[in-house]
């Protein structure tokens, strides 16, 4: 049956998560779906699979209408999504989450639960309770689940993270044999090299558009570049003129969550903008947040200004004048009850406080980086770009380096604008900048440097202004030139 | 204020339907209730009485709640408050005023080590506020009552109602002949007042609010988040501990098992209802202790069971966390969501 998806749109206030996304799979087909974080693959997963409403727009298979906003009537409808944490019962057993949600006796679902599991080559004891199953095991038993419940389309939500390389090949085989059973695979991931290895097609979306379609295999860059988006040529280039050596960083390793980066060697200059590129998940996050002093699992060393800050705390970091400017935002950075000027007042106020000194400062900071809000107004009520303006205005005058996670997403040009020129007005002062973006024409547009990351590891480091869009994408799929 | 109107309306309609049920005149009942808070001039000072103490506690909760802490444990914190205050009153020789002043000091300080007793458990122990609250409560029940039994014992016999009476000196003063006392009054209400400014002027309580809303933005911002904590607990134990002295100073005059009386479940209830605003606090604890003075009249003008009070304070508590549900639900289907994508 064909999976038709027509002009599915879904806004999340101003974000435009998915705008008029149309696709067509086959039967049979292994069809991936790449596409950065907060591209709008997930939300486009949700939708299908009954998790989540759509503004507009409406999906069909076999010439079905599927009813959206409902899981229980899309698996009905034969969309079954697998995800990233199965949603399992763990204190049950292999057979009682099974069984969950249907009327099926025990023994027919002893017997359905054993024939679907050996048809796809899983072992899994039916009596096991879950919480003792592995995250592969899992996924095994929800794979069996959706399709004992007869489901003709399986989604699966980056599934290969948290399991083990022979759980990944199980998987892969599985997946492979349900397709030629004329299943359609939709395989959400923003790992190249299993996508290469599995899918037989691939839609890319960027910015909640479809950006493209290619058959499978093709050349790593040319996927690169629809998923980060074309380079423009730009002359306006200018790179302040580099200070000294500020910050050193030998042999450093760190891990945060399921990521980890090993082996950096890193000299960072007073006045340099140093960009850190890479799939979502190959190690930024992990390096940028050790470099801030977050994460206290780290090896090797970080220096700066010659003084040695390995493993002290992050006191000590904001203290020698890093700053970091997370990308979450409401979740880590603002507090979304306080006022534009309690959070003003918090970052850079004095022991005592005094509210007439911080609303003039709140309204000055709101002059400066033109902040729509006054300043009792509470961050939660602001758009994203406005709220971005706070964080920026809480950063103290003396930073020697700034970190940043993906400072503009999400932003419309005008923000990004005022993020762009308030950061890059701070090298004159000798602040190092290093930050994390998937966006290749901001990391262009305003490096000295790119870091390129891959696999937990920095591949490369190359000059910006020299770097070509070809080359650049193939070094982030991997490829070393 | 419309969320406390529309519960006090809710709750009262439940409450007119049960005494309906029980056979009662709604109107002779409320009016009895009323007469039995602020009939005379005794009733009312006992009504004051049981506000203070009442008002203390949830002040001190305004501060955890702030911190974003659940301290579930203030029943503990009363009792802690009592038995230091009341090893105040047994020891200290001298004037009774010193005595006094020793006890409502080290009630204060007592209450505010039990406090911080669940504030390390759950900053470096790991252990949910809630849960050290509440094992805190138990065993600060325990010693109050093995003390009791134990080594301060009434003359003679062993009895769970309480210990001597205290050297008369070492009670609170009261009015003229009433029961009245103007230190718990005026203790609460300089604590509402202090609790109000510091959340709103002072740099302390800008950081407890902001733990309070975000921890992990709290950390990024430097804030020292595990001592914000540890003060928001040492604060708000301490004013409940406070209240413990009160109660056992000016009301009990000995340390009785009882002590705590379920004051800081009932805080609980007031600052919820007082939509965890410090204003608010005064008139929501007044209306409370009202509802638990005037409801022992009920019992001996119209046979009904004195419990009444608490099935209405509980109704009404009910309502208002029901009422603010709906405004949050309301608030959060018109507003656009913010989700991951």
């Amino acid at each position: 049956m064909t999976l038709r998806i027509t002009e599915i749109s879904k806004h999340f206030g101003p974000v435009r998560a998915n705008d008029s996304i149309s696709m067509t799979v086959e039967p049979g087909s292994l069809h991936a779906v790449l596409g950065e974080n907060g591209a709008g693959k997930s939300t486009l997963m949700k939708i299908l699979s009954g998790f989540q409403d759509a503004d507009s727009g409406s999906v069909t298979l076999g010439g079905q209408t599927v009813p959206l906003g409902d899981p229980q009537a899309a698996i009905a409808a034969g969309i079954g999504m697998l995800h990233q944490d199965p949603l399992v019962v763990l204190p049950f057993t292999a057979l009682q989450n099974f069984m969950l949600g249907t009327d099926l006796k025990h023994r027919t679902a002893r017997r359905l639960f054993n024939e679907t599991a050996a048809r796809l080559g899983f072992v899994l004891d039916p009596d096991r309770v879950t919480r003792s199953m592995s995250v592969g095991e899992r996924q095994q038993l929800e794979i069996v689940r959706l399709l004992s419940r007869g489901v003709s389309v399986l989604i699966l939500d980056e599934p290969t993270s948290g399991i083990s390389t022979g759980q990944r090949e199980l998987l892969f085989d599985a997946l492979r044999q349900l397709a030629s059973e004329g299943l359609i695979v939709m395989f959400v991931s923003h790992k190249l090299e299993e996508v290469l290895d599995l899918c037989r097609s691939v839609t890319v979306i960027r910015r909640g558009r479809v950006v493209g379609e290619r058959d499978l295999p093709c050349p790593t860059h040319v996927l690169v570049e629809m998923m980060f988006g074309d380079i423009v040529p730009e002359t306006t280039h200018e790179s302040a003129r580099l200070g000294e050596p500020l910050l050193t960083v030998t042999s450093l390793e760190a891990s945060e969550g399921r990521q980890s980066i090993r082996r950096v060697e890193l000299v960072v200059n007073a006045g340099e903008v140093l960009g850190i590129a890479g799939l979502e998940g190959s190690g930024q996050q992990p390096l940028l947040r050790a470099l801030a002093g977050m994460t206290p699992r780290v090896a090797g060393s970080i220096t700066l200004d010659g003084s040695d800050l390995t493993r002290r705390p992050y006191r000590a970091f904001l203290r020698s004048g890093v700053h970091f400017l997370p990308a979450g935002r409401l979740e880590e950075g603002l507090f979304a009850e306080l006022t534009i000027a309690e959070h003003l007042e918090l970052a850079l106020g004095s022991a005592s406080i005094d509210w007439e000194v911080a609303r003039r400062r709140a309204e000055e900071a709101i002059d400066r980086l033109s902040i729509k809000g006054r300043p009792d107004d509470p961050v939660a009520g602001l758009s994203g770009g406005n709220q971005q303006r706070v964080l920026l205005a809480m950063m103290p005058n003396d930073v020697s380096v700034l970190l940043m996670e993906h400072p503009t997403r999400g932003l419309d040009i005008e923000s990004a604008d005022v993020v762009w020129t308030q950061i890059l007005a701070r090298r004159a002062q000798g602040t190092a900048i290093i930050f994390v973006s998937s966006d290749l024409d901001e990391l262009v547009a305003t490096c000295d440097r790119i870091a390129v990351c891959f696999d937990g590891e920095i591949l490369d480091i190359v000059s910006a202004p020299d770097v070509d869009a070809n080359s650049l994408g193939s070094l982030i799929g991997g490829q070393i030139l | 204020m419309r969320r406390f109107l529309i519960s006090t309306a809710a709750a009262l309609v439940v409450a007119t339907f049960l005494l309906l049920v029980a056979g009662t005149d709604p109107i002779e009942a409320l009016s009895v209730l009323a007469s039995g808070a602020f009939g005379s001039t005794d009733k009312i000072a006992d009504t004051a009485m049981a506000w203070a103490p009442l008002a203390l506690a949830a002040a001190g909760l305004i501060v955890t709640f702030s911190a974003g802490l659940w301290n579930i444990g203030v029943e503990g914190q009363v009792i802690a408050g009592a038995i230091a205050a009341t090893a105040a009153a047994r020891w200290v020789e001298g004037p009774g005023w010193v005595a006094i002043a020793i006890g409502l000091l080290v009630g204060t300080v007592g209450g505010g080590v039990w406090g911080m007793a669940a504030g390390l458990l759950k900053t470096r122990g790991g252990v949910n506020e809630i849960f050290g609250g509440l094992g805190l409560g138990f065993v600060a029940q325990a010693f109050a009552t093995y003390l009791i039994i134990g080594p301060w014992k009434r003359a003679g016999v062993a009895s769970t109602s309480g210990t001597d009476l205290f050297r008369e000196e070492a009670w609170l003063p009261t009015i003229g002949g009433t029961r009245l006392s103007v230190v718990p009054v005026a203790l609460a209400l300089v604590t509402l007042g202090w609790v109000w400014w510091m959340l709103r002027a002072t740099r302390f309580g800008l950081e407890l609010r902001a733990v309070g809303s975000n921890l992990r933005s709290a950390r990024l911002v430097g804030i020292r988040s595990e001592q914000v904590m540890l003060g928001a607990f040492a604060i708000g134990g301490g004013a409940a501990g406070l209240a413990g002295a009160l109660v056992t100073l000016g009301i009990q005059h000995k340390l009785v098992p009882a002590v705590a009386g379920g004051r800081g479940f009932l805080a609980i209830l007031v600052v919820l209802l007082a939509g965890y605003r410090t204003a608010w606090v005064a008139p929501v604890a007044l209306f409370f202790a009202a509802i638990s003075v005037g409801s022992s009249q009920l019992n001996l003008r119209l046979d009904l069971d004195s419990s009444l009070g608490g099935v209405l304070q509980g109704v009404i508590v009910l309502a208002a966390v029901l009422v603010a549900g709906w405004q949050a639900r309301r608030k959060a289907e018109t507003a656009p969501i913010e989700g991951d994508t």
